[in-house]
């Protein structure tokens, strides 16, 4: 779960860093997604190639982290099927509560993210083919497309806030009450560097900034 | 002052069990939490009810015996202003005519056995499979010919608290029993008598912890807010810590 | 009625183990002439153990280890759970590691001294020479003992004692020794030699042939009546403090295993010997369950007074002047202040409390003898108000804070800012039943260990010596002592339809049958109550002939009235806690009886405890060497007959009687 985790953690920071380049203007984006594509350990591998192990391991990263949180989930629910009437919450933080139902959701909008820009099924005000710099201005020019993100991207960071501490935690990390307390800062940071980070683009978008 | 309860009555393990109000009159602010119980079993045995069952011995904190969960936190730790047993915790933290809610640990590994009583032999159990230093009487070296560092010692002893009263499991949305585990980890591989099985005990606590039904840990925090002793959620970290290397070690497979 | 008529006398007894010679070499020699059980055979012997405490569970353990079928029974839903755990100061062990004189021979004439002169040599000895061999198994065990920079164990002098000596943990060395033995115990669970029966609560003894080989017990949780039979029995039950309701005993601490043995034909020594603590939180109120103690090291630097006058009692302790305050233990005791031994300091607070200068809330009291009622402050004033100004509030807080947090946890006030509130508490039962050096009761095969035994402590006991004595007993004397009788065994195999099985599981039936049928009036906790009442006021910090006297008629009366009018509420076969406490009550009302005849045979004033009649010109303790220099063991011999007095003859080859004085 931690592991799992924490690479996505980092697949996210690598994707948030790539989506500022839509800043530097449609050419620069657009290569650096042929990049991503084609290019990467190019010649060492045939073109093309490294993108697929690429995809592999991420996938297999999210099918263990979802195995992994149904196996805890299963166990949770099966050491606590008795409820109390009524919980006093001290210390847990709303982030660490809604882990769950929050990462169900986030495979949800993933799907639909992967079917919007990837494979471009369902597209939202551009021609599937677009150039990725005329798919990003063209979806995020609506508005609705930007809530949703917004909210998806909420949702993220709200994960990414209870996971980086967690996973930390359970990887040895947490060795004092100092220790946790820079852990949760931590987390906070990255969340918030996540948020941010990824709400610049489609906010530049729909405001006008980038066209 | 008067004090209007809600209390979990269940006759047996078997049985489906319910919130029960009561009425408590003569309360004095005096009283401790289980004094008050006390009080209203002595006025329902008058009447021929069946008294309240609840577990406690020692009444001052230290046996880890009592146990319940009071307005929705484990040893009423809500209504507390420190970190308190049940039977520490006293009345003048309540407001004269409050009702509260009363009820037993809940977790699959502490079956309910009357009332508020349940049953916590899933924690010996994880003490049998490791939770000690194999010493046999009569073979123990001259105390002084290991020293023990003074800071480990301390931290040691910080672990050795734990009571192993369970409001740890009570209060996680998990019903993990990791920091009861993880505060006998850390008090045994905190002392140099502890390093020879540091890395098998480990792995066998761990493996029972998850036999006995506990949940797995998702480091949410509740249960070193509610612990009496204030064993330290870093505990858990330094067992997963224990847990990682023994991979890597002969005596941990 | 004449004392006479309360007991007849017996033949003297002797204990017949400790072999003869010097002093030093008792105990070896003991070892080396005891008969052995070849390891092979250990296995097909068996061996009961009621009581998971120190000497219980230590005990356990080491038998367990030594590969013999261990029964370990508690009552608690965990062997983790005993009382030892609440034990606060220390552990005595004669290491010197201070260098300061310290010695085996040291600490046994500190405990005999502490004891009176009533405690037996041999055994004495033997408890300070396994002393440090104790600290050496709990540090290999992990038990977490402070210590210093350099990494080596830290001590300090307890109890008065010109020594350092003692090792602690903290505050909670009791947690930290029991659960070092817990954790043995688990091993050996885990190893297969120990079965654990948790909450299940023994009831009777099984006597076949005059020797221990079972007890029968109550599954606390479903009520099953169950015999358990064996090859020796071990009672590790502990002390018997509860006989006086409020005492800083756990609420389950009991007299039940040992009471029955004592029927069975156990003579119970020194029940009247009670300790008795000067520095515990005062009671509240009519409702309180039990009392909490505070380490008597705050005697050090808080200092004890009342208000002069009994009409400032109800004013705030900060109004009073200094002038209109009584530093009463520092005026009578100039030379130790308040620092005088537990015995004195407790019974001058009552006395102050008696003269109407108490403080604290008015409690009503009913004097059981004229039946009139009147209100009593029962406390006195620990002040630090002077310690604070000497040493500043943080090196009080530094040595003292988490007694102030506690304090402040219970009583609500704060310490810093009012004089604490302490009143003396019931803590610890020197007397119990009576063993020899083998540690076996007059009952073959029936092993007591521990705080159950009467043991090493004689008329009172040393500050950190309980710890002490339970860990001795459970690792080290029992484990070479038991085999010299389990050599002759296996003995004939016991069976469930066996006739004194059947007798016995037959009796604890109709005993809970008939507490069950009585349907009276009263709850259990109302006879328990005033049974403490009556204990605490007559068989307490002082006796007299009249008070003893009355106070057996009082329990006479009081046990007919409970047989015919208690009220136990639901049914044998549940978790009925009810009937449990039904049960430990009723031989209360037995054991009490007892208590008072014994104190008032023994018309001396002796360590903890004060006897009117005989008290020096100006009312300090006088010893009587020439009457009492002996044990009293008693037998029993049925309801309401006149138990049986045997003495036991202390001889003091090697320490010389003294007489003490604080003054």
């Amino acid at each position: 779960m931690a592991i799992t985790g924490l690479i996505m953690v980092g697949f996210l920071l690598m994707h948030m860093y790539g989506n500022l380049k839509v800043f530097l203007g449609a050419d620069s984006f657009n290569h650096y997604a042929e990049w991503l594509k084609g290019d990467i350990l190019y010649p060492l591998v045939p073109s093309g190639v490294f993108i697929w192990v690429f995809r592999v391991f991420l996938l297999v990263a999210i099918v263990a982290h979802i195995w992994s949180a149904a196996v805890l989930t299963g166990r949770a629910h099966a050491a606590r099927s008795s409820k109390y009437a009524v919980t006093k919450r001290l210390s847990q933080t709303y982030a660490a509560r809604t882990m769950r139902w929050g990462g169900v959701i986030l495979a949800g909008f993933l799907v639909f993210h992967l079917l919007q820009f990837t494979a471009q099924v369902v597209t939202t005000g551009f021609q599937a083919g677009a150039t990725p710099y005329d798919m990003v201005i063209a979806s995020f020019s609506q508005w609705w497309v930007t809530l949703a993100y917004a909210v998806w991207v909420a949702i993220v960071c709200l994960h990414v806030r209870h996971g980086v501490w967690s996973a930390l935690t359970t990887l040895g990390a947490n060795t004092s009450p100092k220790a946790r307390a820079f852990l949760n800062g931590l987390a906070w940071v990255i969340a918030i560097v996540l948020f941010v980070g990824f709400m610049i683009m489609p906010l530049a978008v729909q405001f006008g900034w980038v066209k | 002052m008067i004090i209007n309860l809600r209390v979990w009555r269940q006759a047996n393990a078997q049985s489906a069990g319910k919130m029960v109000s009561y009425r408590v009159e003569n309360v004095s602010e005096d009283m401790s939490f289980l004094e008050m119980l006390d009080l209203l079993n002595e006025d329902l045995t008058v009447k021929g009810e069946e008294p309240i069952a609840f577990d406690h011995d020692c009444r001052e904190g230290i046996c880890g015996m009592c146990g319940v969960v009071i307005n929705g936190a484990a040893h009423g730790r809500a209504s507390s202003p420190v970190p308190t047993t049940t039977c520490q915790l006293h009345m003048r933290s309540f407001a004269d005519g409050a009702t509260i809610d009363v009820e037993p640990w809940r977790a699959g590994a502490f079956p309910v056995i009357k009332d508020l009583v349940v049953d916590r032999t899933a924690f010996d159990r994880i003490i049998q499979a490791g939770g000690f230093i194999s010493i046999n009487a009569g073979s123990a070296p001259e105390a002084h010919s290991v020293p023990a560092p003074k800071i480990q010692a301390d931290r040691a002893f910080d672990a050795a608290t734990c009571i192993g009263c369970g409001a740890c499991v009570a209060a996680c949305p998990n019903g993990s029993g990791m920091l009861f585990t993880a505060a006998k980890i850390t008090h045994l591989a905190m002392l140099p008598q502890g390093q020879p099985e540091r890395y098998t005990r480990v792995k066998t606590m761990l493996a029972q912890h998850d036999a006995d039904g506990f949940g797995g840990c998702t480091n949410i925090g509740e249960c070193a807010a509610v612990c009496p002793k204030s064993i330290p959620l870093d505990t858990i970290s330094a067992l997963n810590r224990d847990l990682m290397k023994s991979l890597f070690r002969k005596d941990g497979k | 009625m004449t004392v006479t008529d309360f007991f007849q006398r017996g033949a003297d007894i002797r204990d017949t183990k400790a072999p003869a010679g010097a002093i030093e070499k008792k105990w070896a020699t003991r070892k080396f002439q005891a008969a052995l059980v070849n390891p092979a055979n250990r296995r097909k012997l068996s061996i009961i153990v009621v009581g998971t405490g120190l000497a219980g569970g230590a005990a356990a353990a080491t038998l367990g280890e030594a590969g013999y079928n261990v029964l370990n029974f508690c009552y608690q839903d965990s062997p983790r759970r005993a009382h030892s755990i609440a034990a606060q100061g220390g552990i005595n062990a004669a290491k010197n590691y201070r260098n300061d004189n310290d010695s085996t021979m040291r600490l046994f004439y500190d405990t005999v001294k502490g004891g009176d002169y009533r405690a037996r040599e041999t055994n004495v000895y033997r408890l300070a020479e396994v002393s440090a061999n104790i600290i050496d198994q709990c540090v290999a065990q992990g038990v977490p003992f402070a210590r210093e920079y350099g990494g080596l164990l830290d001590n300090r002098s307890f109890g008065g004692v010109q020594v350092q000596r003692t090792f602690y943990a903290r505050g909670q060395t009791g947690q930290q020794l029991l659960i070092g033995a817990y954790q043995s115990l688990e091993r050996q669970v885990a190893a297969g030699t120990v079965k654990m029966h948790a909450r299940h609560e023994m009831l009777e003894l099984i006597l076949v042939d005059g020797r221990a080989r079972g007890i029968v017990t109550r599954n606390m949780v479903t009520g099953a009546i169950e015999a358990h039979t064996a090859d020796a029995v071990v009672l590790a039950t502990g002390g018997y403090g509860n006989v006086f309701f409020l005492s800083t005993n756990a609420m389950g601490c009991n007299i039940t295993a040992s009471w029955r043995a004592h029927r069975k034909g156990a003579y119970m020594a020194n029940p009247c010997y009670t300790q008795i603590h000067p520095t515990c939180i005062p009671v509240h109120g009519d409702t309180q369950s039990k009392l909490t103690l505070m380490s008597e090291s705050l005697r050090n630097d808080g200092r004890i007074w009342v208000p002069k006058r009994a009409e400032d009692c109800a004013k705030d302790p900060r109004q009073i002047p200094e002038e209109d305050r009584d530093y009463y233990l520092e005026r009578i005791y100039p030379a130790f202040g308040n620092l005088v031994p537990r015995d004195i300091a407790s019974r001058q607070a009552k006395n102050m409390c008696d003269e109407g200068r108490g403080v604290g809330p008015a409690v009503e009291e009913v004097d059981h003898v004229t039946g009139e009622k009147r209100q009593v402050r029962r406390g006195v004033y620990l002040d630090f108000a002077s310690a604070i100004e000497r040493m500043g509030q943080k090196a009080v807080e530094t040595k003292y804070g988490n007694l102030f947090d506690m304090y402040a946890q219970i009583t609500g006030e704060n310490p810093y800012e009012t004089p604490m509130r302490i009143y003396p508490a019931v803590h610890y039962t020197m007397g119990g039943l009576w063993v020899d050096y083998d540690l076996m009761s007059s009952i073959t095969g029936l092993y007591v260990a521990g705080e159950a035994n009467f043991s090493d402590h004689g008329a009172n006991r040393l500050g950190a010596s309980a710890l002490m004595q339970g860990l001795a007993d459970g690792y080290f004397v029992l484990p070479n002592t038991i085999n010299d009788y389990l050599s002759k065994a296996p003995f004939d195999k016991v069976e469930q339809d066996h006739p004194a099985v059947v007798e016995a599981l037959a009796a604890v039936n109709e005993r809970i049958g008939r507490l069950l049928s009585i349907q009276g009036t009263r709850t259990v906790d109302s006879f328990h109550k005033e049974l403490g009442n009556i204990m605490w006021e007559y068989c307490g910090m002082e006796r007299t002939e009249e008070g003893l006297t009355f106070a057996i008629g009082r329990i006479r009366e009081l046990r007919e009235e409970f047989w015919s009018n208690v009220k136990v509420t639901g049914v044998n076969e549940d978790f009925n806690q009810t009937l449990e406490r039904a049960g430990r009550v009723a031989d209360f009302l037995e054991l009490g009886e007892l208590m008072c005849v014994d104190a008032l045979v023994r018309r001396e004033s002796c360590g903890g405890h004060f006897r009117a009649e005989s008290q020096t010109e100006d009312g300090e303790a006088l010893r009587h060497d020439d009457e009492f220099l002996h044990v009293s063991a008693w037998e029993y011999t049925g309801a309401g007959k006149a138990p049986i007095l045997h003495k036991e003859p202390l001889e003091y080859e090697f320490i010389e009687l003294k007489q003490r004085s604080y003054k």
